[in-house]
């Protein structure tokens, strides 16, 4: 391969990857008290207002720690203290508002108030809880999930 | 002794068979007025449809609903609802003639608008939204639309709005201002909006 080709197919895979990158982003973390982690890969990350939130992050909140996160579709999602949600999944097209929201409240509180996924296609949006499933007709709720 | 058997068989089993228990509460919507969701467990489906409704499954996954007040739930989820991110607002930008020359008046105030809403949204995010009225067909209306999203952004970037914050949609004649038949021309319909989250 000739340098100046080598070169436009790096820069086409890293455009690639940029883009890859930013389809992925689910959310961003707007409120964040106390202590909030995001486990990630394995990994366990602070989680400041302004960090990115990707489909399979883990959410977690402390004793005393709360956070808030705008998906990218305006859902907006907030935990209180104690609490660990996964989001197993989210896709949302910004030109037909097509998408999916899959996510799971497995200790603690999660309110949700439904942005455009659940407008356009609520049977694309499912949370669940220890024991239950929720379907969604473009709503406010809280799910407490207990201990 | 048969008794005591069947007496731990019985514990045994619904230690076995027992379900973890949730509750959701429903939540009126910023109009003031409740949506519905349907909830189910494995033996049992509800729906909750009027505002600080709950319902909570018990051990063998049945619910029990009950009817709460706004006091009783802000005050045992207080940091939750506290921790809820400020809904998203939306600024609109109408093209008159359908040309991107012909917003340059309406921007400036728009603009300034868009500059004293930010500083209230932490880690703020910028879409701009482009649509169309339903003269022409559905692709050419996609391919304009976001084409009037380009325009808009461009013009926030000359303008020192940071370039990393904002994406661009193009929402083609999906989403009238004004439900019109096809074909027709309407200026309320062809316009950006600057949605801030």
């Amino acid at each position: 391969m000739n340098p100046w080709k080598f070169i436009t197919v790096c820069a086409a895979l890293l455009l690639a990857a940029s883009q890859t990158f930013a389809a992925d982003v689910a959310g961003t973390v707007k409120v964040s008290k106390g202590q909030v982690t995001i486990e990630r890969d394995q990994q366990q990350l602070p989680a400041p207002v302004g960090t990115r939130i990707f489909t399979s992050d883990r959410v977690m909140t402390g004793e005393n720690g709360s956070v808030g996160i705008t998906l990218r579709d305006s859902t907006l999602l907030s935990a209180g203290p104690n609490s660990t949600v996964d989001l197993n999944k989210f896709s949302f097209d910004s030109t037909t508002h097509a998408g999916a929201i899959d996510a799971t409240v497995r200790r603690g509180t999660l309110s949700v108030i439904s942005g455009k996924i659940a407008k356009a296609s609520p049977e694309a949006v499912r949370f669940s809880a220890p024991g239950m499933t929720l379907g969604v007709r473009g709503t406010s709720f809280i799910i407490d999930a207990g201990q | 002794m048969l008794l005591f058997v069947a007496g731990l068989a019985g514990i045994l089993f619904l230690g076995l068979t027992a379900q973890p228990t949730s509750t959701v509460v429903l939540l009126p919507d910023a109009d003031g007025i409740a949506g519905a969701v349907d909830i189910r467990t494995e033996s049992d489906r509800q729906s909750l449809n009027v505002a600080y409704a709950s319902a909570t499954n018990n051990a063998r996954g049945v619910f029990v609903t009950q009817s709460e007040n706004a006091e009783s739930v802000r005050a045992r989820y207080a940091q939750t609802l506290a921790a809820i991110p400020k809904v998203s607002v939306s600024f609109v930008l109408v093209f008159e003639f359908g040309s991107a020359v012909d917003i340059a008046p309406a921007f400036q105030p728009v603009l300034a608008q868009l500059r004293a809403a930010v500083t209230d949204y932490p880690s703020p995010e910028i879409t701009v939204i482009g649509h169309t009225d339903r003269v022409g067909s559905a692709q050419d209306n996609d391919r304009l639309s976001l084409q009037r999203a380009q325009t808009v952004r461009d013009l926030l970037v000359n303008a020192g709005v940071d370039p990393s914050l904002i994406a661009i949609a193009g929402r083609g004649e999906r989403e009238p201002a004004v439900a019109t038949a096809d074909e027709v021309p309407l200026a309320d319909n062809r316009r950006v909006e600057i949605n801030l989250r």
